[in-house]
């Protein structure tokens, strides 16, 4: 069993998700290896090879990664990934972006966002929105596999000395340009790896409203997200929405604010340990998964739970 | 120009499915099925191309049983113009699907294949990606926003954290976000036109194409129950009990 999983990164910084799909690897097998594909991003394998425990880190340099373009990674990674039992990657935007085609360029089948392993085939995945969880069985030679990363702790990232092996393979499919990205600077945690978030939903009536989070999240460290209804509303970026299709949280304290509670929000943070959701409908189904349930109109109790705090 | 749309009958947004008590699957009885919404979105903007002009054609594509012919008629009264179902019993998975499809590109030769990023039953998100692999198109998941500029597409993609662009070369494939459009209903008179367009049915033999699972489903359970929480009547309470019950704040 050789497992290979390829790191997120911005080419400066290792990402999180990272050390939460190394552990999942690890679960799996012994023999781990990490691959770290950009451009300039040495420092990037560096970083990586404090991670105890893995068998080496190969280090692709190249501006044909530099941004990580589906088309280009998709044939690097189906070219080393061929000799490997297990490919795996977070499910992050990136990793969902490019894992589909290594499996398809493969010719074998992926395993979308697994939330725990049963054994080197076999893995638990939610379906319909986390309504159920099922279990699968791979039948293909090699498992190509993105890991929900709330499902599996961080590895530890010190004490380790890994070999960093460099690698110089040109995979340039020529059929798509990087032109831009536009990433919003907060000075707040990302939501994935936030252990406070704050959730304003259809309640919060306009994206103005939303600056009632600020200061409780300022206060608690929190990152701040949002429901569909709220990104569908206009009021907030779809980047902040914690969901089926948005993000998945799993922090140690979720505070949901005028969120009824759908069953596709609710697929992305009922994880998190303890639920607090404050609706002025008592009858709002998000009562039904809250640790702490209030009722109460939010534009009173936000401003006091700021001052409380 | 030609624009191919998969689309999926999938279990109704708002219904909430349970799993079998014996664990063998979803319980589907009786359940109302529809357009998955990404689908939904997939449709619009290839309709909305073609009625900014650059556009002629929109052929909407479906895989599963003849059941996916209602779909299909919602596809075309929301403005496609034509409609192919690869019939199959056969559950078929993600690869198999865009192997069908890139089969159904191959005979259609397509200048952009439009899909939802993901269907709402299996939570995949896999086959539009696949798909590009297999034709070897350009590809831009994600997308909420897709300019056609001569014989390119400019693509916004959601991605964590904010927003990328990219530029694809055609054929391109896109795959939906959620902002990308807001899907039109279909009116009454396009439902009745929607009943004489055409509608040709292919199977997987026809396009040899292997459609067995590589993935078994062994079990389908339940999640785990979160335990019934308690309600608070004040703020003050709330703060308290963070502090001092659950501990996760100081």
């Amino acid at each position: 069993m050789s497992i290979l999983v390829i790191a997120e990164h911005d080419n400066n910084d290792l990402k999180e998700a990272t050390l939460n799909t190394v552990t999942a690897a690890m679960e799996i097998g012994q023999e781990v290896d990490l691959l770290v594909a950009g451009l300039n991003c040495s420092q990037v394998a560096r970083e990586a090879a404090l991670i105890q425990g893995l068998n080496k880190i190969l280090l692709v340099d190249s501006t044909l990664y530099e941004n990580f373009l589906a088309e280009n990674i998709g044939l690097l990674v189906s070219d080393i990934g061929k000799d490997y039992s297990h490919i795996l990657a977070p499910a992050t935007s990136n990793g969902k972006n490019f894992m589909p085609r290594v499996a398809a360029l493969l010719d074998v089948a992926q395993i979308s966002d697994i939330s725990a392993i049963v054994n080197s085939d076999t893995f638990e995945r939610p379906i319909y929105a986390g309504n159920c969880i099922a279990t699968v069985q791979c039948l293909d030679p090699i498992k190509v596999v993105t890991v929900r990363t709330t499902g599996f702790d961080a590895c530890l990232k010190e004490g380790g000395s890994v070999e960093v092996e460099n690698i110089t393979l040109e995979h340039d499919a020529s059929v798509s340009k990087f032109i831009k990205e536009e990433i919003v600077k907060s000075d707040r945690p990302e939501l994935t790896a936030a252990d406070v978030v704050i959730s304003g939903g259809r309640g919060m009536q306009n994206g103005e409203n939303f600056n009632l989070l600020n200061g409780i999240a300022d206060k608690l460290g929190a990152a701040i997200g949002a429901s569909r209804a709220a990104v569908d509303s206009g009021f907030v970026p779809n980047d902040m929405q914690v969901g089926q299709t948005g993000k998945i949280v799993a922090p140690d304290l979720y505070i949901a604010v005028g969120i009824s509670g759908a069953i596709q929000h609710l697929a992305g943070m009922k994880d998190s340990k303890v639920i607090v959701a404050i609706n002025k409908d008592e009858e709002a189904p998000i009562f039904e998964v809250a640790d702490y349930g209030l009722v109460a109109d939010l534009f009173d109790a936000l401003p006091e739970l700021e001052a409380k705090l | 120009m030609k624009v191919l749309v998969p689309i999926k009958r999938v279990v109704d947004y708002n219904v909430k499915v349970r799993a079998k008590s014996d664990g063998t699957g979803v319980d589907l009885a009786n359940v109302k099925m529809a357009i998955n919404p990404f689908c939904e979105i997939a449709i619009e903007e290839a309709v909305r191309l073609k009625e900014a002009g650059s556009v002629e054609e929109v052929v909407a594509v479906s895989v599963g049983t003849t059941a996916s012919q209602e779909q299909l008629r919602t596809a075309l009264a929301l403005g496609a113009d034509r409609a192919i179902l690869v019939e199959t019993e056969v559950e078929v998975d993600s690869l198999g699907v865009a192997k069908l499809l890139k089969a159904v590109a191959e005979k259609e030769s397509p200048d952009i294949i439009i899909l939802g990023k993901q269907a709402i039953d299996n939570d995949s998100n896999q086959t539009g990606q696949m798909l590009s692999a297999l034709l070897g198109y350009s590809q831009g998941t994600f997308a909420s926003e897709v300019s056609l500029k001569d014989s390119s597409l400019e693509v916004i993609r959601e991605v964590d954290g904010g927003l990328q662009t990219v530029h694809l070369t055609l054929p391109a494939i896109v795959t939906t976000d959620l902002r990308l459009n807001e899907p039109r209903y279909a009116s009454l008179p396009n439902i009745m036109k929607a009943k004489k367009k055409q509608m040709d049915t292919l199977t997987p033999d026809e396009l040899s194409v292997d459609v067995k699972p590589r993935v078994n489903i062994l079990k389908v359970s339940p999640p785990p129950e979160r335990a019934a929480g308690i309600k608070v009547e004040s703020v003050e309470e709330l703060v308290d009990k963070l502090k001092n019950e659950a501990k996760v704040i100081s």
